[in-house]
Parts: structure tokens; C-alpha cells; sequence
């Protein structure tokens, strides 16, 4: 079934034609604010704060403290959606790796990482990662050591989770910032 | 009394017919609170806000056998103090 064939699809479709039909939408107007969110919406942001909280301990500190108000440093913001979401950072260290997963749907931090990968949207990957994660990373290639040891966060509430992946190099930050993948911001990749 | 990060808690064992955003693979299993991350209206009751918490469960606990870690947030009327 794609997308716009699933009954969600169809129900918002409903919904939309008569919040518009009694006037109180403008269809053209929820057409702008979506392309406004999704056009700022990039993995660049992500891999832009990944890249300062390695380069500023600082501000490291305040992002994994508070990462609303740390993003909000870098001109990023979380409430470009219907309602603000609370971001959690977590960062990945010699011996901690963090992954993010929905199991319930596909929650994801679209504004820090754009629109989700299919394959994060799939049954395979929601139900497998919880239980066995080691061989999830083994499918996209990524073999950590046996006493790393893996946390899985599932997105079940109102919380977005990005993983800061470890420092991959010693550079300046705008080619830190480049060297950050979608990937590595899940947690499915190391840098 | 909502409860402090360190103690221990059971997720709901229940099924209920309405979406009460509590994995299936989390009923029933003892996990650590990880922290209080506000408070927000309950998936099936929107008037009603509860604290929700970040409970952390051992990958043994839920499936047997693993050596991770899960973390689910979940909303107080759901998990009970073990």
C-alpha cells in the first residue's frame, strides 16, 4: 500500500476538505506552512549541532542538558511542527551507543534531521531494533566491539531523540559538519 | 507521588482496547526511571495531563536475553512502584 492510499491518508484527506469547506482552513496556507517546516526541515541542522558540541564542550554540555534551548543557539527550533517537542540528545562515547527508534509509529525529529528514511518507517526495523540491535547495525554495516555497550530509545511519548555520534576526526567545524551522515545521527552508523 | 529517577517500576500489564502508547514488548517488565520529562495529556483522554517518565529497561527483562538497553517513555497511570 503507498502512502497516500492508507486510510490515514485518506481520513486526513477528509478532514482537511471540511475543515476547508466551513472556512476554517485555507488549503493553499496549510500547503506554505508545511513547505516553510519542511524546507528548513535538513540533515544539515543535525549534523551542524553535532558538529559544535564537538568543537565547543560548552556548548556540549548545555545540548545534552537542555537540547531545546541549546539548538535554539544555532538559530534551529523544535517548534516548527503543530506543537514544540521536547529533543533529547544523546551522545555515544568509547563504550555507549544510542539508537533511536519508534516502535509505535515513526516518530522522528524532522527538524533536525528532515522528512524519515523509508526503512525507519518499517515494521523490520521498529520491531528488530528493540530486540536484537547488534544485528540491525550488522545490516547497515556498522560492527561496534562487544563491551560497547547499546541503548535503544524508543519515541513512545511526546519526546524526539538524535544521537551524537562520536567526534570522527580532528578538523575545523564546517568540515565536521560535513562528515556527519543521517545515519550516524540514528545511531544505525558510526562516523 | 510521581516518582524519582533511580526507582524501580512495572509497566502496565494491561491490553487495553484504546492507545495508551505503552509498547506491548514493555507490558509487564520492571525497568529503572530514567527521568520525569513533563507532563502531557494522556493519548486517550487529551483533558487529562500526567507526568511522563523515561523508564529504562534491560534487554533481559523484555526478551530473555541481550546484554542492551531500552528506554520507553511512559505515562504515570501506567507503570506502578515494584
Amino acid at each position: 500500500m503507498s502512502h497516500d492510499d492508507a486510510p490515514l491518508a485518506a481520513q486526513t484527506r477528509h478532514v482537511e476538505a471540511l475543515l476547508e469547506s466551513r472556512g476554517l482552513l485555507d488549503g493553499a496556507e496549510l500547503d506554505r506552512a508545511l513547505e516553510a517546516f519542511l524546507a528548513k526541515a535538513s540533515p544539515a541542522n543535525g549534523a551542524r549541532v553535532a558538529a559544535r558540541a564537538w568543537v565547543d564542550e560548552g556548548f556540549r554540555s548545555r545540548l545534552l542538558e537542555d537540547a531545546n534551548a541549546a539548538v535554539e543557539e544555532l538559530g534551529l527550533s523544535m517548534g516548527g511542527g503543530i506543537q514544540p517537542q521536547r529533543l533529547k540528545v544523546v551522545a555515544n562515547s568509547e563504550t555507549e551507543h544510542n539508537v533511536i527508534v519508534c516502535t509505535l509509529c515513526s516518530c522522528y525529529p524532522i527538524a533536525l534531521l528532515g522528512p524519515s528514511p523509508t526503512w525507519y518507517k518499517s515494521e523490520a526495523y521498529r520491531s528488530r531494533v528493540v530486540r536484537d540491535p547488534r544485528s540491525v547495525l550488522a545490516d547497515f554495516g556498522t560492527t561496534l566491539p562487544d563491551d560497547v555497550r547499546i541503548t535503544v530509545w524508543d519515541a513512545s511519548s511526546e519526546t524526539r531523540y538524535m544521537v551524537l555520534p562520536r567526534q570522527p576526526a580532528d578538523a575545523a567545524e564546517d568540515e565536521l559538519a560535513a562528515m556527519v551522515t543521517r545515519n550516524g545521527l540514528i545511531g544505525t552508523a558510526v562516523l | 507521588m510521581n516518582f524519582k529517577p533511580g526507582d524501580r517500576v512495572r509497566a502496565d500489564r494491561r491490553d487495553p482496547s484504546h492507545h495508551s502508547r505503552v509498547p506491548r514488548y514493555v507490558r509487564g517488565a520492571v525497568g529503572t526511571v530514567v527521568e520525569q520529562i513533563g507532563t502531557h495529556p494522556l493519548p486517550y483522554d487529551p483533558a487529562r495531563r500526567e507526568p511522563v517518565y523515561t523508564v529504562r529497561f534491560d534487554a533481559e527483562e523484555l526478551f530473555g536475553t541481550g546484554t542492551h538497553r531500552v528506554t520507553v517513555d511512559v505515562w504515570h497511570s501506567h507503570l506502578e512502584q515494584t
